[in-house]
């Protein structure tokens, strides 16, 4: 968490806290595990009404956030999210909500926003592409032109809520270049199919669109010119997802932390060890480093800094590599109980995997950060 | 920084001010240039500020400095980011030293010391570690014997950064062996260049010789310089190492000027040598390249955070321990990233080769993890104190100090 959050975020965060405990305990999240869905649509209303999907949105179509800074204050949300391994399309959503509020035409803005803002539409980025692909030089489904619209082909995978939302935005190839488009969820010739997931509540799909028609009214933003748009979806999907692993780590540090008093060994708390007691110590440190990444994502993402781009891949990789290995070590410092299905510390040792390789692995971050800082400069 | 001037200039004024005067006055900044301790250079850059009105920003007026407020410092900081800045007289001697003087010094040593050191004139050290502690500083064996009206300091210092160019030393004794460690402590301010003090240089692994080591044959400290009360110093100790804290998270209003962040310097000295040895394009190498990025945004930003929560109150003073903790950790993954990307050039080079550095760099690796307490302290601190895991067992708690077994003394300057 951001350490120095205003009176307003602080009792919106007690709030969304309270929320998320007395409405979607961990015991719930389990059971939701069997539902196809992996959530609840009046669930989700009802988190709309707190404010999760109006933090990006203008308030003519009934948005608005506590200070102007709407990242900034939907982070605040997705790391409460994070700690409680929620469900909910809240990424998914808000980047659409984001691209839609920051590209769309009026039309298009008013179509889906306030439905967005109150919970009964909810909309999911198709990006990635079978075979980890998800960078822009890398999209391979096209969009071709034809009687004043567009023809999509090929498929999209994985991707999150695909087979619980109402509204795609598809970002595809034209000739010119990058395209995104708004596609409904039942349009003709698109085909979804549910995907197994690591994660027991958020649902993946995959999207075979054959032929698929959309008017060119579908168009968001500019057809061809559309790799900042994907660029900037991209950073607010970052920093959603950085904060959402952030929280699952803060919660199981409590947890294991609690553990380490509590359990006893040799006559003695596990906490009075050294070799433990330095092994968090340096988890600790991650962990501080972690969030302090997590947070200056997420300013450079609400500045649009210049930076950004590559602030976000530092972000990603570094966190990336170091909450999972936090978890691990707290699953080493449980013994045998950390390895059991019924322990909850393999949920969030889930949720921190899938975000570790969504939205590409902290090695393709890395990868994007040699080509930004400009290593290619002297061999091209 | 304690009494801010009644007729304060306001911020934008003030950064008005510098903008106009820094171009025709201080030098433009280079980094990597001149040695880490260039203490003359830093006392010439100091002396131009001063001159100008810009030095001593949150010292109080009447001790020489400006009496301004942090925002003042933090407009300086923001103006002279593209000038050469006396860095180097930070640490120690702006933020901790003059940190340390204003909280527990007398009246007298204030008027004293303060002002030549806002006027860059007089630079400061260190004197903590001792060839027989280090971690356990507390069991420090410097023999500080009353006689009259002076303290007579026999023993050894180690590890202070730059000594043989420094003028003055805040130093840590031992003025009672009767007593558990902690209770038996006194702080001196330590004049360098005195008879019965020898200083001598240090050479590290890299061959550098930043650090050294001094030698006390009877040396007569006069009682006026005592900081804080005889056989109270550990309180003055512990204020020191709160300043220090406060000065590695950035949070220090007495510091001026500040390094570049990374993303500011642009092209890494790794990067350099990546692109220049024809490996830029090595998948591997770019990615240790970007991990070193990675890691020096994020180390920045860790430091950001941790500092402006240490000054908040919203994390306890100890946190600084998770920055130390970190620079080490980071320190040396860079060191290894460097040997790999320097590959066999690291064993052998041309003269004149920046690959050639990498070796000797990655041998020295180690003195990372040591600087400002080890790493091993470091994790104790974090997890006894942070995370109030239980204390490791002490065998000289409680004890008077003369009764716990400790290192037998150093060869040279035993008197005890």
């Amino acid at each position: 968490m951001d350490l120095d959050l205003s009176e307003d975020q602080e009792f919106f965060r007690d709030t969304t806290r309270k929320f998320l405990e007395s409405e979607i305990p961990v015991e719930r999240v389990r059971k939701l595990a069997d539902d196809p869905g992996g959530f609840e649509r009046s669930w989700w209303r009802r988190g709309a009404e707190m404010g999760w999907t109006s933090m990006l949105v203008p308030e003519e179509y009934g948005g608005g956030s506590l200070a102007g800074e709407g990242l900034l204050d939907l982070v605040i949300v997705a790391e409460e999210m994070g700690r409680l391994v929620s469900p909910g399309p809240l990424l998914a959503t808000n980047v659409v909500a984001s691209a839609v509020a920051e590209r769309g035409t009026p039309e298009q803005q008013q179509a889906l926003l306030p439905a967005i803002v109150s919970g009964d539409v909810i909309a999911t980025w198709a990006l990635c592409e079978p075979g980890g692909r998800w960078q822009s030089d890398e999209i391979g489904v096209e969009a071709l032109a034809k009687d004043d619209g567009f023809v999509i082909r090929g498929s999209k995978e994985p991707v999150e809520a695909g087979g619980q939302v109402d509204q795609f935005l598809v970002t595809a190839r034209t000739d010119e270049g990058l395209t995104q488009l708004l596609v409904p969820a039942d349009a003709d010739g698109l085909t979804v199919t549910a995907m197994e997931s690591l994660d027991l509540v958020r649902r993946y799909a995959a999207l075979r669109f054959e032929d698929v028609f959309v008017p060119a009214s579908a168009v968001l933003g500019e057809a061809g010119n559309a790799a900042a748009d994907v660029e900037r979806q991209l950073q607010v999907a970052l920093a959603l997802q950085l904060a959402e692993t952030v929280g699952a780590v803060d919660r199981i540090f409590e947890v294991t932390l609690e553990w380490m008093f509590d359990r006893f060994s040799f006559g003695r708390p596990l906490a009075s060890y050294q070799a433990l007691k330095h092994r968090f110590a340096d988890m600790k440190m991650w962990h501080e480093a972690n969030q302090a990444a997590a947070t200056g994502a997420a300013c450079a993402v609400q500045n649009r800094s210049e930076n950004a781009p590559a602030v976000v891949s530092s972000a990603k990789s570094y966190v990336g590599d170091h909450a999972t290995f936090i978890l691990q070590e707290c699953v080493q410092m449980h013994g045998g109980l950390g390895v059991t299905w019924e322990y909850d510390l393999h949920l969030y040792l889930r949720r921190a995997t899938v975000n570790e390789v969504q939205y590409g692995t902290p090695r393709e971050h890395r990868e994007r950060i040699a080509r930004l800082i400009g290593m290619d400069e002297e061999t091209q | 920084m304690t009494d801010t001037n009644p007729n304060i200039e306001d911020v934008e004024a003030f950064r008005l001010r510098a903008r106009a005067w820094l171009p025709d006055n201080m030098p433009p900044r280079q980094e990597g240039v001149g040695h880490f301790r260039d203490f003359d250079r830093g006392r010439e850059l100091q002396k131009r500020l001063y001159d100008g009105g810009f030095a001593g920003v949150c010292f109080p007026v009447e001790y020489g400095g400006l009496g301004l407020t942090l925002e003042h410092q933090q407009a300086l900081d923001e103006e002279t980011i593209d000038y050469a800045m006396p860095l180097v007289l930070n640490v120690p001697t702006f933020t901790i030293i003059g940190g340390t003087l204003l909280e527990f010094g007398t009246e007298a040593q204030k008027q004293r010391y303060l002002p030549p050191i806002i006027r860059g004139e007089e630079v400061w050290v260190q004197f903590l570690s001792e060839p027989t502690c280090g971690s356990d500083l507390a069991s420090l064996a410097m023999r500080a014997t009353l006689d009259g009206d002076a303290f007579v300091l026999n023993g050894s210092k180690i590890w202070s950064s730059g000594a043989h160019a420094a003028d003055y030393a805040i130093c840590v004794a031992r003025s009672n062996w009767d007593v558990p460690k902690h209770d038996g402590i006194t702080v001196l301010i330590v004049k360098i260049r005195q008879p019965g003090i020898t200083v001598e240089q240090i050479i590290d692994t890299n061959g550098g010789d930043e650090f050294c080591q001094e030698f006390f044959d009877d040396v007569r400290i006069p009682v006026e310089n005592v900081i804080g009360p005889v056989d109270g110093g550990w309180t003055v100790v512990r204020g020191l190492l709160a300043h220090e804290r406060n000065a590695m998270g950035n949070a220090s209003p007495l510091s001026s000027g500040r390094w570049l962040t990374p993303t500011e310097t642009g092209r890494s000295d790794l990067m350099e040598l990546a692109m220049t040895s024809g490996q830029s394009a090595n998948p591997e190498i770019r990615q240790l390249v970007a991990e070193d990025y990675a890691l020096r945004y994020v180390q920045d930003e860790t430091t950001r955070r941790v500092g402006t929560g240490m000054a908040s109150g919203h994390l306890p003073p100890t946190a600084g321990a998770l920055l130390r903790l970190m620079g080490a950790r980071a320190g040396v993954r860079r060191s290894d990233i460097a040997l790999t990307i320097a590959g066999s050039s690291a064993a052998a080079w041309h003269t004149g080769d920046p690959a050639g550095q990498m070796g000797s760099r990655y041998v020295g690796r180690q003195a990372v993890e040591m600087g400002g307490g080890t790493t091993e302290m470091q994790r104790n601190l974090i997890s006894e104190r942070l995370l109030e895991m239980p204390r490791e067992v002490a065998a000289d708690r409680g004890v008077p100090f003369n009764e716990v077994r400790h290192n037998a003394m150093p060869a040279r300057g035993n008197k005890g």
